[in-house]
């Protein structure tokens, strides 16, 4: 889940990260008082959960109040990647002297968390990466999560040869690995992590990814969850046990299994069809599942045919055949049902569907044939 | 022939007396899989569809001998399960489980990293089967069928439709391994595919692959330098949104090189054959074997 940099910010002065002073503002009036505060010059940043909004024009330093009410009016008025401005971080402009980065996330393949320094700070990772490979400085943990700082020095002295320098960033480092492990965090990143005027270290950007998977004992995170960003039905999916995702096209899916339900939208896409969605119903054979399921696709207006693909192992194919009975039962289905059930009990989930007058595949190849040609009509 | 499991292995269940642990170990040992025993703490002394519940990894090992354990505790207590079986020396391990926070998976990799005695598989996978001898998951045993053909996925359902292609087309299949879906996982395809090529009764290899994570890379690359056996794979979500979890905590498309296409074109440049529809396979495997 990720959560916006104002809010990545308030967790860093919780942990004690140096930040400057600010706060988040939806008015100019708002951004005014903030601004009298920290004084002048500040740094309004639009507060958007997608890239690009230093292109769209949604960061700019200003030095008194006209330019700050001005300023703060336009931003307020962008759209970025589709998406307005609720709120901007208002805060003191740093006087930048140098950019590092500096970050903690987990490097899936060695199944590891890593502390990843760089002394290319402001651009984007990725970038570094690739064109300056050997700038990138990873520290493995090995598993422990100590905040020891005898095992951070290396890190501080990897990118400092100032003693004091070195001192405050293993301070500020443990406060990251802290706040990282505490808030279970997938990522926890400082770009840039800055010297300033004064000589001190500061974090001048923030940004935290938090795990889906601890979501459960956050509760105190996912209370930052911002909507907009969220698709309503996705969420209502997931709450009722189902792993959904938008698309654009018109085939509507109900599959059982992630990796199943990813090769039908891809079998719909070779076969000349465009799928409107993921949609894994899980490996329970709740028909009260099913029923979710058709409910939450119907309300796509676009939808000409909904395929259900279902292989049964655990899950039963009867139980999902009485799931589409009782679901045609209860809600009004105006689009054709193109239904492949092969596996456990598909015999007896057959039966049931031919007494009710309707028609299955055995082969997904043909289901997913004939539910495209059905969305061509 | 199998890899990692055959008639002989001895299979613990932890978490059997919960719903998905008794009605699993009930299916495991109706395949014919030897299940010695369950693990629930407090539970000890009791029975499952006759097979014997003990309070601890520890018990258990010690009173049958098993070799093997299978979890199927809530995401929360999976870790512990995990770790236990390491502290215990399990030399099998198969976590069924979906939804551990990453970070408890980097505390059981510490484990495993210090003995190198235990495998683990998973965790959210299926688990793996030899078929004809023995299974250790949850996938459905009626649709697979004995012969030579290893299969390794990191998918559920999906597997299963690539195996019933085979099966209804012949080719049985050695042992077909569940990596499962998570971004930590104890074994990688690199992994199976070492043990594949070096089984004498495994003469062609599937993977089943999906967006996500750096696992196909990596393989692509170990198949050009030690693996002789044909490679036949199938890569899901092609038509995936970068960005979106779909579905797996692993399937989520991060960079250019973690989407589908770009997997495929790694793999076909390792002289992997990379179809594009499940059912292509038996073809694929047909033409590669003769």
């Amino acid at each position: 889940m990720k959560i916006h940099e104002y809010q990545a910010r308030n967790l860093f002065v919780e942990y004690g990260i140096p930040v400057a002073d600010g706060d988040v503002a939806q008015t100019a009036d708002e951004a005014l008082k903030i601004a009298r505060k920290s004084g002048f010059p500040v740094v309004i940043k639009a507060q958007v959960l997608v890239g690009g909004r230093g292109k769209a024009g949604g960061v700019k330093v200003v030095k008194d109040e006209a330019e700050l009410t001005a300023e703060f009016n336009r931003i307020k008025n962008l759209n970025i990647k589709g998406y307005t401005v609720e709120r901007i971080l208002v805060a003191k402009a740093i006087d930048i002297k140098k950019e590092y980065y500096l970050a903690v996330t987990i490097d899936n393949i060695k199944g590891d968390v890593v502390i990843i320094a760089s002394a290319e700070g402001g651009v984007e990772i990725e970038e570094t990466a690739k064109t300056h490979p050997d700038k990138i400085l990873k520290f493995y943990m090995q598993g422990v999560k100590t905040l020891d700082e005898g095992r951070w020095a290396p890190v501080a002295a990897s990118l400092f040869s100032d003693v004091r320098l070195q001192k405050s960033c293993t301070s500020i480092l443990q406060k990251l690995l802290k706040l990282f492990f505490e808030k279970d965090c997938s990522l926890a990143e400082i770009n840039p992590f800055v010297i300033n005027g004064e000589g001190n270290l500061m974090a001048a950007d923030a940004k935290v990814i938090i795990d889906d998977n601890a979501l459960d004992r956050h509760p105190e995170l996912v209370a930052l969850r911002d909507m907009k960003y969220e698709d309503a039905d996705e969420l209502e999916a997931k709450a009722k046990g189902l792993s959904f995702v938008k698309l654009e096209g018109n085939v509507g899916c109900i599959v059982n299994g992630a990796g199943l339900a990813m090769g039908t939208m891809d079998a719909v896409n070779l076969l000349g069809g465009r799928p409107a969605n993921f949609l894994d119903v899980g490996g329970s054979s709740n028909p009260e599942k099913v029923l979710n399921a058709l409910k939450i696709i119907l309300r796509n207006k676009d939808i000409k045919v909904i395929l259900i693909n279902i292989f049964g192992g655990i899950t039963r194919c009867d139980d999902i055949a009485n799931g589409i009975l009782t679901a045609l039962k209860q809600i009004e289905i105006k689009v054709p049902l193109v239904i492949r059930l092969t596996g456990t009990n598909e015999k007896e989930a057959k039966a049931l569907l031919t007494a009710a007058g309707m028609t299955t595949f055995t082969s997904m190849r043909q289901a997913v044939t004939e539910a495209v040609k059905a969305s061509k009509n | 022939m199998s890899i990692l499991i055959d008639q002989n292995t001895k299979v613990i269940v932890q978490g059997i007396t919960g719903r998905d642990g008794s009605f699993h170990a009930k299916q495991m040992k109706e395949y014919g899989t030897k299940v010695v025993g369950g693990v629930t703490p407090g539970k000890g002394g009791q029975e499952v569809e006759g097979i014997p519940v003990f309070n601890s990894v520890k018990e258990a090992k010690d009173k049958t001998g098993c070799d093997a354990a299978v979890i199927y505790v809530p995401a929360k207590f999976a870790k512990d399960a995990m770790l236990e079986d390491i502290a215990n020396d399990i030399p099998l391990i198969v976590c069924i489980t979906e939804g551990l926070p990453v970070v408890d998976m980097v505390e059981v990799k510490k484990a495993l990293n210090a003995k190198p005695g235990c495998r683990l598989i998973g965790p959210n996978c299926p688990g793996l089967i030899s078929p004809g001898k023995a299974k250790i998951g949850i996938m459905p045993g009626h649709i697979h069928k004995a012969g030579d053909i290893g299969v390794v996925s990191r998918s559920g359902t999906l597997t299963y439709e690539v195996v019933y292609n085979l099966t209804i087309n012949d080719m049985g299949q050695s042992t077909c391994v569940g990596l499962g879906g998570d971004p930590i996982i104890g074994t990688r395809f690199v992994d199976v595919l070492k043990m594949f090529q070096e089984d004498p009764g495994t003469k062609a290899i599937v993977m089943v692959g999906e967006i996500g994570g750096g696992d196909e890379q990596l393989a692509a690359d170990f198949i050009k330098k030690h693996v002789t056996k044909p490679v036949v794979s199938f890569i899901a979500g092609r038509t995936a949104p970068a960005g979106k979890r779909m579905g797996h905590a692993g399937a989520i498309i991060s960079s250019g090189d973690s989407t589908a296409e770009a997997k495929m074109q790694m793999l076909r440049e390792s002289g992997v054959i990379v179809i594009d529809f499940p059912d292509e396979i038996p073809q694929a495997l047909a033409s590669s074997l003769k």
